[in-house]
């Protein structure tokens, strides 16, 4: 058993698992699911005069502790349940990233990429600071991010959800196609 | 229901219980994994596309259901999902896009961000605070956007 679930999870087995949170969320607390609200209320929590986050955070709470539970979810699938081997992306994935300059496959992240050794270097720059500040730029202009417009959003037939969920497709082929050969 | 009674330790476990869930979900089909978010981009794999997919597919049925039958939440409150409101639509695709951008280049998206950090990859945590830069930045630019 430790054997089966310490090897990646398939697709069929780790979509379904991440779907029924949605429902578990709205028969425990008629809760929405939406990991980026997160980001507005721990804005909300720092004292600003900015209208956007005028409101009472403590509402939030419950997906705040939701969050540190991820922190620690994270913890225990790597220390407990990780698995020693490469991610097993596909061969043209592999073959493309090399062309790229991506040399180290080992670990959920290229290390090269994103470590703090990286971090003051362009690429570094522009990987983990500029693209964690479109995240949260994006997700909190769009109403969403992916829990919010691609699950749950998605989940209850909303177009607007549908024209967010497009736009991030549009983004990201952007980024990966045209960004990322110039800036790795 | 008042927020004091609604932030109890009691009452809060249960969302803590399922974030561990999920964080160990995230990690075990590497959905937080910038090598999986590049093969989704370059449609080189079924993998995410499964997940997502599946993930839509069981919270879509799940939440008919709830609606159909007008189920009540644990504490006997009705059910209300808010729909989305279209206004321009810009924000949806614009706002979507800038965050496709950010999705990308970092390889995570809000929640896997937090799961990276609980698996030791803890420069994300820069990503964290640049990501709520982002999202106060927008609240202060808010009433400038078009929406």
């Amino acid at each position: 058993m430790i054997e089966f679930i310490s090897q990646p999870w398939p697709w069929y087995v780790a979509g379904p698992l991440i779907g029924i949170v949605v429902p578990a969320l709205f028969l425990l607390g008629g809760k929405q699911f939406g990991i980026s609200e997160n980001l507005r209320h721990v804005c909300a929590i720092i004292p600003n005069k900015v209208a956007f986050f005028q409101y009472n955070w403590k509402n939030g709470l419950w997906n705040m502790t939701l969050i540190l539970g991820v922190v620690i979810g994270g913890w225990i699938g790597f220390t407990l349940l990780g698995n020693p081997d490469p991610v097993a992306i596909s061969d043209a994935t592999r073959a493309d990233l090399t062309a790229l300059g991506v040399t180290n496959f080992n670990g959920l992240v290229p290390s090269e990429l994103f470590s703090w050794d990286n971090l003051l270097s362009g690429p570094g720059i522009i990987l983990i600071v500029v693209g964690g500040f479109l995240v949260g730029f994006g997700s909190r202009y769009a109403g969403g991010c992916t829990s919010g417009h691609a699950i749950s959003g998605l989940a209850d037939l909303q177009l607007p959800s549908l024209i967010a969920v497009l736009g991030f497709f549009a983004g990201g082929l952007i980024a990966t196609f045209f960004l990322l050969p110039m800036i790795l | 229901m008042k927020t004091n009674q609604q932030n109890s330790f009691g009452r809060l476990l249960p969302y803590l219980l399922i974030g561990v869930y999920f964080g160990i979900v995230f990690t075990k089909s590497e959905v937080i994994s910038w090598f999986r978010i590049q093969e989704m981009f370059r449609f080189q794999s079924f993998h995410m596309y499964g997940i997502i997919g599946s993930a839509v597919v069981v919270a879509m049925i799940s939440v008919q259901v709830i609606k159909r039958f007008k189920l009540k939440d644990m504490d006997g409150d009705d059910i209300v999902i808010p729909p989305k409101e279209m206004g321009s639509g810009t924000r949806y695709w614009l706002g979507g896009t800038i965050f496709g951008l950010g999705w990308a280049l970092t390889g995570a998206c809000p929640g896997p961000m937090f799961a990276l950090v609980g698996n030791g990859v803890t420069v994300m945590l820069v990503t964290i605070l640049a990501a709520l830069a982002g999202t106060f930045t927008y609240g202060v630019l808010r009433p400038k956007l078009p929406h």
